[in-house]
């Protein structure tokens, strides 16, 4: 979230075509924001059907992921992780697979690919901005639609962990929204290269090959040997999307080592922010966009 | 492309499908490095899917009673299985898009089979790769399986993974049905196909109560690799089935089959176009 207060002033200044902003005004940034996050809300809590067929198939892929971890866990642990606390790590992960939207964004390349992307450079809100703030909305409305079924669902079959020290909710709250801003930064940043190759497919294609297993949607990232786990925590942002949340919600760790993974969780956040608003300012000196 | 000025051509219906295919692959070839990373692609959806097989058998030496070359036959069945009828049939799953967007409406007025034309419109060649990895995979599993082959080993071995993708087609067609009734129905669809995928990798034994019998036998997943692994393996059913449930994989693939055709005429008859 750092990274978003940062552009407060930058309302505006680094796109070319709009009006430099002559006040800083924090409240109006906020205000608009705000706005913007509610118009995502609204917008995506208008395909009700849609969510309810996305929440059946979340719930019944929680059975499906559920038995074989649990299967694999026998009566013991696995991976660091007892039966309760994979029936956690499964069916909280279902509902967060939806929240932070790993697969099937496409909209920004599909504006660069039709123009229409033109419409937001005009806008006196910087498109990251802008963009995440529908994203923000978007998720809101996903954890309620989303989020809720398969977690509520879960707990009636299996015997689920709920945590035991009080501060692990506020942090698994914190990391989940950092999942969220770090997640739509990744999508925006994989959806950029159309602005260079006019199609995005190849960079969604392998992010969406990539993005599932490095997150820890198939299996517990835990399940992986020491030195591929560092590697992947601290090279990739992967870990940080999915993984992260759940381990801090299911208190795999103790508490520094929590503090610490949500800590680097937003290292990553800032890191690809920080990117989408250098690709988008390189991006925004070449585009070109056709018709009249 | 109008595929309704082909059957005026010598070679009459089979020549305009043939004509149909032979549009698609060459359409679909053209930019060849964005097909050359298409075919990488759908290959990484699979290999993870192994991957993740034997990263859970990283950590556990069993699962539901299996090790994990005997599991490696069900895997092998299952992706060959449902990465051929996801390359033949899996194109069906944009039933809803075109019925949404009306292009549904130009596909029937046309003098051909509505079916066939769906599947032929977009055959995703990319998804070759995926097929032929699907197919190794059974084949490295099999071989290394120690199975005491004999004849009857050996014409299950070739029946299973075919019986396997009428299966997975039938369930692709019969799934996609749901759009005619209900447009919105998203990702519905994926909760049995890619959910049956992901249920017939492993043992049914991994699976407990209600929901095994809805998947295993409700559905008939078992006989989709499960029943016809143990039959290969020469092993007893801990879930109590005869040991020639396993070659009762072609028969609950017909099953299938009319299933889906009943829905498909259904759903075709209750067809309303959603356009103006």
């Amino acid at each position: 979230m750092a990274g978003l207060r940062k552009e407060g002033n930058g309302v505006g200044s680094v796109t070319a075509t709009a009006a430099p902003s002559t006040s800083a005004n924090v409240t109006r940034w906020f205000r608009t924001f705000g706005a913007i996050s509610r118009a995502g809300f609204r917008r995506y809590s208008t395909y009700r059907q849609a969510a309810l067929a996305g929440a059946v198939t979340n719930t019944v892929f929680g059975f499906l992921h559920c038995a074989v971890l649990l299967a694999a866990a026998g009566s013991g642990t696995v991976g660091g992780y007892d039966r309760p606390r994979l029936a956690t790590f499964v069916w909280m992960g279902q509902g967060l697979l939806a929240v932070v939207l790993l697969w099937g964004w496409t909209d920004l390349a599909d504006r660069i690919r039709t123009g229409d992307v033109a419409a937001d450079l005009l806008r006196p809100v910087h498109p990251v901005t802008s963009y995440l703030a529908t994203d923000l909305g978007r998720a809101g409305y996903a954890a309620l639609a989303r989020l809720l079924p398969p977690v509520l669902v879960g707990p009636l079959f299996f015997d689920v962990y709920l945590p035991s020290r009080w501060p692990t909710v506020g942090l698994f709250v914190v990391s989940v929204v950092t999942a969220v801003v770090l997640c739509f930064g990744c999508r925006f940043l994989v959806n950029a290269a159309a602005y260079w190759w006019q199609d995005a497919r190849g960079p969604v294609l392998l992010w969406t090959l990539g993005s599932g297993v490095l997150a820890g949607l198939y299996f517990p990232l835990r399940f992986l040997p020491d030195w591929l786990q560092l590697v992947l925590w601290f090279g990739t942002p992967f870990p940080s999307l999915m993984q992260t949340p759940l381990d801090v919600l299911v208190e795999r760790d103790p508490p520094a080592v929590q503090v610490g993974l949500v800590a680097l969780q937003l290292g990553w956040a800032v890191l690809v922010l920080a990117a989408c608003r250098l690709v988008q300012r390189r991006a925004e000196r070449r585009l070109v966009v056709q018709g009249g | 492309m109008t595929a309704a000025d082909r059957p005026a051509r010598p070679g009459g219906t089979f020549g305009a499908y043939r004509a149909l295919l032979g549009a698609q692959a060459r359409a679909q070839t053209t930019y060849r490095a964005s097909f050359l990373l298409d075919l990488v692609g759908n290959v990484g959806a699979t290999v993870f899917d192994v991957v993740t097989v034997l990263v859970i058998y990283g950590v556990t030496r069993e699962l539901g009673g299996f090790t994990l070359r005997e599991t490696l036959v069900m895997v092998g069945l299952s992706s060959s299985a449902f990465a051929v009828a996801d390359l033949l049939v899996g194109n069906i799953e944009r039933l809803p898009t075109h019925v949404r967007t009306g292009l549904f409406d130009a596909v029937l007025l046309r003098p051909l089979g509505a079916l066939p034309q769906l599947l032929l419109m977009n055959l995703p060649l990319r998804k070759v790769s995926r097929g032929l990895f699907g197919v190794g995979v059974l084949v490295v599993a099999l071989t290394s399986a120690g199975i005491d082959w004999t004849p009857a080993r050996v014409a299950l071995a070739v029946v299973a993974p075919l019986a396997g993708v009428v299966f997975f087609g039938s369930l692709f067609v019969a799934t996609a049905t749901v759009s005619f009734w209900w447009v919105d129905s998203g990702e519905l669809a994926n909760s049995v196909t890619y959910g049956g995928r992901d249920f017939t990798t492993y043992p049914a034994t991994v699976f407990d109560g209600w929901f095994r019998a809805a998947f295993a036998y409700g559905l008939g997943f078992a006989f989709v690799s499960y029943q016809p692994a143990l039959a290969l393996l020469g092993r007893a059913d801990p879930l109590g089935l005869p040991s020639w449930a396993g070659w009762a994989a072609p028969g609950v693939a017909l099953v299938a089959v009319a299933v889906a055709a009943a829905a498909w005429r259904t759903g075709i008859r209750h067809y309303r176009s959603t356009g103006s």
